[in-house]
């Protein structure tokens, strides 16, 4: 279990390095961590998905 | 006329009725308020309107499931106190929790905000509903803040001295001092989590009175008198209000 552990804080480790200060965006006076720019990307996919993908329904339910 | 009662606790066996003598009193006032507000079909109902099925309906209750982790999380924080949450492996992990839950919490009640928006959901009486959410966000954002004001490291020192001057040039850092750890711990585990809990129970027994909010008729159906949602809130499709 500890060695799995290991494994994938190593995996995840490799994928984003957390060390070292943050990355940021300046777009004129916009100043925004690429963080939290990749947050709010996800949120707007997340919204666009939500609405696109069907809601599978089981039988009867209406109202 | 007479109201059966039980002979134990001279309370009436149906619920609905009163005494005579008691008709007058505040609490069956309000009581009868509250009833005739919420009947219990409605603040439990079974079935949910078929315009329900979508995934975008999701997004609220999901916002409760993370508040309702925030909360335990926060509770167990509490019980053991900073030094367990600091060094002990499971005090780490229950912090943890605690933040990745308030980033969904978050990530969720954006989501919904979003979809209550491009859906006007104040149409149709709810616009007490669309403000309690309003107003559920902006405490959160507050309990947030102080929470990361609370964590005790480096962090919520740089959070705290970069928010003062903002703070302070409101004039309100002469009663909410950001540097003051046991004002901003209070806060955050006292007032803002009983203001964000009292709001979003408000605004789901809002929910639960006035009904989902239905989307916005299709073109070919607008002005065709189609009605949907529930009985104090009922509209025709392609209404505004």
């Amino acid at each position: 279990m500890q060695m799995l552990g290991a494994v994938l804080g190593n995996l995840l480790g490799s994928l984003i390095n957390l060390n070292g200060s943050g990355h940021y965006v300046h777009w004129g006076f916009i100043q925004i961590s690429v963080a939290n720019l990749v947050l709010i990307g996800l949120m707007v996919v997340v919204f666009v998905a939500a609405i696109l993908i069907p809601f599978r329904r089981h039988g009867g339910g209406d109202q | 006329m007479t109201v059966e009662t039980d002979s134990d606790t001279d309370v009436p066996v149906d619920v609905s009725a009163d005494l005579p003598e008691d008709a007058e009193q505040w609490t069956a006032k309000l009581r009868h308020a509250a009833v005739e507000a919420l009947p219990p079909q409605r603040l439990m109902p079974d079935r949910q309107p078929a315009y329900v099925a979508s995934w975008i309906y999701v997004f609220g209750v999901l916002t409760i499931a993370a508040l309702a982790v925030v909360i335990l999380t926060g509770m167990v924080l509490a019980i053991f106190g900073p030094t367990w949450w600091h060094v002990s492996s499971t005090g780490l992990f229950v912090n943890s929790l605690h933040l990745w839950s308030v980033e969904v919490f978050f990530f969720a009640m954006v989501v919904h905000l979003w979809g209550k928006f491009f859906m006007a959901a104040w149409r149709g009486r709810r616009r007490a509903t669309w403000i309690t959410g309003v107003v559920s966000f902006v405490v959160s954002v507050g309990a947030a803040f102080t929470g990361y004001l609370s964590q005790q490291n480096f962090d919520s020192q740089w959070i705290s001295t970069q928010a003062k001057d903002g703070i302070n040039s409101t004039g309100a850092g002469a009663i909410f001092n950001v540097t003051n750890f046991g004002q901003m711990l209070m806060w955050h585990i006292m007032l803002l989590p009983l203001a964000v809990v009292l709001l979003v129970g408000v605004h789901v027994l809002l929910v639960r009175r006035r009904g989902v909010v239905p989307p916005f008729a299709p073109p070919d159906q607008l002005g065709k008198g189609v009605e949907i949602a529930g009985p104090e809130a009922t509209m025709t499709l392609g209404d505004e209000p």
